[in-house]
């Protein structure tokens, strides 16, 4: 038969283990170094191989890449094994390269206004329990926050002082204080974010509302009035004869840096188009308006002379009405002169007709 | 540093038409490479592509100026075409004079003096024929 004998098979057999082997096993002169927990694999043997290779080294690189990943690899397959969900994975060890930060180092924050002050006395904080015993409860419990020790907006008895006004709620006047003093520590708290940013918080001038407010402080507080609605004032009307505030628009956006350039190509090129469509050699229309216009005012100019000659024989002269300004307006005239006089004889007759009543 | 609005483009282009013509569509799109127009700090340049994404890595107060400088635009929104813009015009001017006087000259000179020579060829005349007024 001449079918593929045994030997031949184991032959071949023989010949693919080796080659596979050739595959796996990959010579080095110095050893890499390995991070597995990172999946890095260092090589520093000298590249005498891409040196040689000339101006494109594609092969070679690829042939470098596949060596070191196979090594890299042959590492992984040594690392502990275990079973998580029908996949075999391999438990990484720590890893050993420490990366450099992802983003810069953050700027010391400027000291609040109490560090400063602290700092200058030299108060140091004084070391506190964070429980305290209260007797009232029989409990331990917080110095302050929720469910805090002495809690005076929680007590259900209260004496009125002698010298307070018997009418007066003593427990809403102890919530008020407690709410002025919640928004005096977040308006401190502001202020210093303020001067850590090295920005202002927005000034509440003339808000609160005195008996002595200015004209600027009065529409600003009523412009801010004005957009604290829910809808930011969008729905608020105005009063019968209020103008729209301006600067009240939308802010520019331009296009972005890298737009797409072919579509900026395009969009030049169209308007140059169009530019060089509408471009007439000559504006006609302008021409001859500037041409009569011109003619109007040499004439103008005659007739004062004159008027001013015959002024004397004549007594007053007249109101002269403007004659010539009120014909040199923009006239859609013809192609080059079509003088029209029949303006001039109005306005004569106008003037004569005026003159005799 | 941004692009120029359509607004702006279209001043500048009617500004630089003065000078050449529709031959700005060899600015704008050129077989040699992407270059665009970028305004920064009110300075119109004209940069290629590759040199706009280096550009574009600079911090916008530190960037001085990159590509070429075609010009300006003023406070009012007009366009100011600078000489820096030369090298780029020249090759498409419309037409060439010689100063037949110096700047100075050009102001204290009388209205019927001769102030720039325009040295034409012969065949000139009929090429411009419908651009000459």
């Amino acid at each position: 038969m001449e079918g593929p004998s045994v030997e031949e098979l184991l032959a071949k057999a023989e010949q693919d283990e080796v080659e596979k082997l050739q595959r796996i096993t990959v010579h080095k002169e110095l050893e890499l170094e390995f991070d597995l927990g990172n999946l890095l694999a260092s090589d520093r043997n000298p590249p005498t191989v891409l040196r040689q290779a000339g101006p494109a080294p594609e092969a070679e690189l690829r042939a470098l890449a596949r060596d070191n990943t196979q090594l890299l690899i042959n590492q992984l397959w040594q690392l502990p094994t275990e079973r998580v969900e029908e996949a075999v994975v391999a438990r990484l060890p720590e890893p050993t390269t420490r990366l450099p930060r992802e983003k810069p180092v953050p700027k010391p924050r400027p000291l609040t206004r109490w560090q400063q002050f602290a700092r200058l006395k030299g108060i140091r904080p004084k070391k506190k329990t964070n429980l305290v015993w209260d007797e009232v409860s029989g409990q331990w419990q917080r110095r302050w926050g929720y469910k805090r020790a002495r809690d005076d907006t929680k007590e259900w008895l209260i004496e009125v002082p002698e010298s307070a006004d018997p009418l007066e709620d003593q427990f809403a006047k102890r919530i008020q204080a407690k709410k002025e003093r919640v928004a005096k520590n977040e308006l401190n708290r502001l202020r210093n974010l303020a001067r850590a940013h090295k920005t202002q918080l927005p000034s509440t001038a003339g808000m609160h509302p005195t008996g002595h407010q200015s004209k600027e402080e009065l529409g600003r507080a009523m412009q801010v009035a004005k957009v604290s609605t829910a809808s930011v004032g969008r729905f608020q009307e105005r009063l019968p004869k209020e103008k729209a505030p301006r600067g009240s628009g939308k802010k520019r956006k331009f296009q972005p840096l890298f737009g797409d350039f072919a579509a900026e190509k395009k969009n030049q090129l169209e308007l140059l188009r169009i530019m060089n469509s509408k471009k007439p050699k000559l504006d006609v229309t302008r021409a001859t308006n500037k041409q009569m216009r011109e003619e109007d005012q040499e004439e103008a100019a005659k007739r004062k002379k004159m008027g001013k000659r015959k002024g004397g024989r004549q007594g007053t002269g007249g109101k002269r009405k403007g004659g010539p300004h009120s014909q040199g307006g923009k006239r859609k005239g013809g192609v080059g002169g079509k003088r029209q006089s029949w303006p001039s004889g109005l306005g004569g007759k106008g003037k004569g007709g005026k003159r005799r009543k | 540093m941004r692009p120029l609005t359509e607004e702006e483009t279209r001043v500048m282009f009617e500004k630089i038409a003065k000078y050449i013509g529709e031959n700005l569509q060899l600015l704008v799109d050129r077989p040699d490479g992407t270059y665009c127009f970028r305004l920064h700090n009110d300075r119109v340049y004209y940069v290629s592509e590759k040199m706009l994404k280096l550009a574009a890595n600079i911090a916008g107060d530190k960037l001085v100026s990159l590509g070429t400088c075609f010009g300006k635009f003023t406070k009012t929104h007009k366009f100011r075409l600078h000489v820096t813009a030369l090298d780029y015009l020249a090759p498409y001017a419309k037409g060439f004079g010689v100063a037949a006087k110096s700047t100075q000259d050009c102001r204290k000179v009388d209205p019927m003096a001769i102030v720039v020579f325009h040295q034409a060829d012969i065949g000139e005349y009929i090429r411009h024929e419908e651009t000459l007024t």
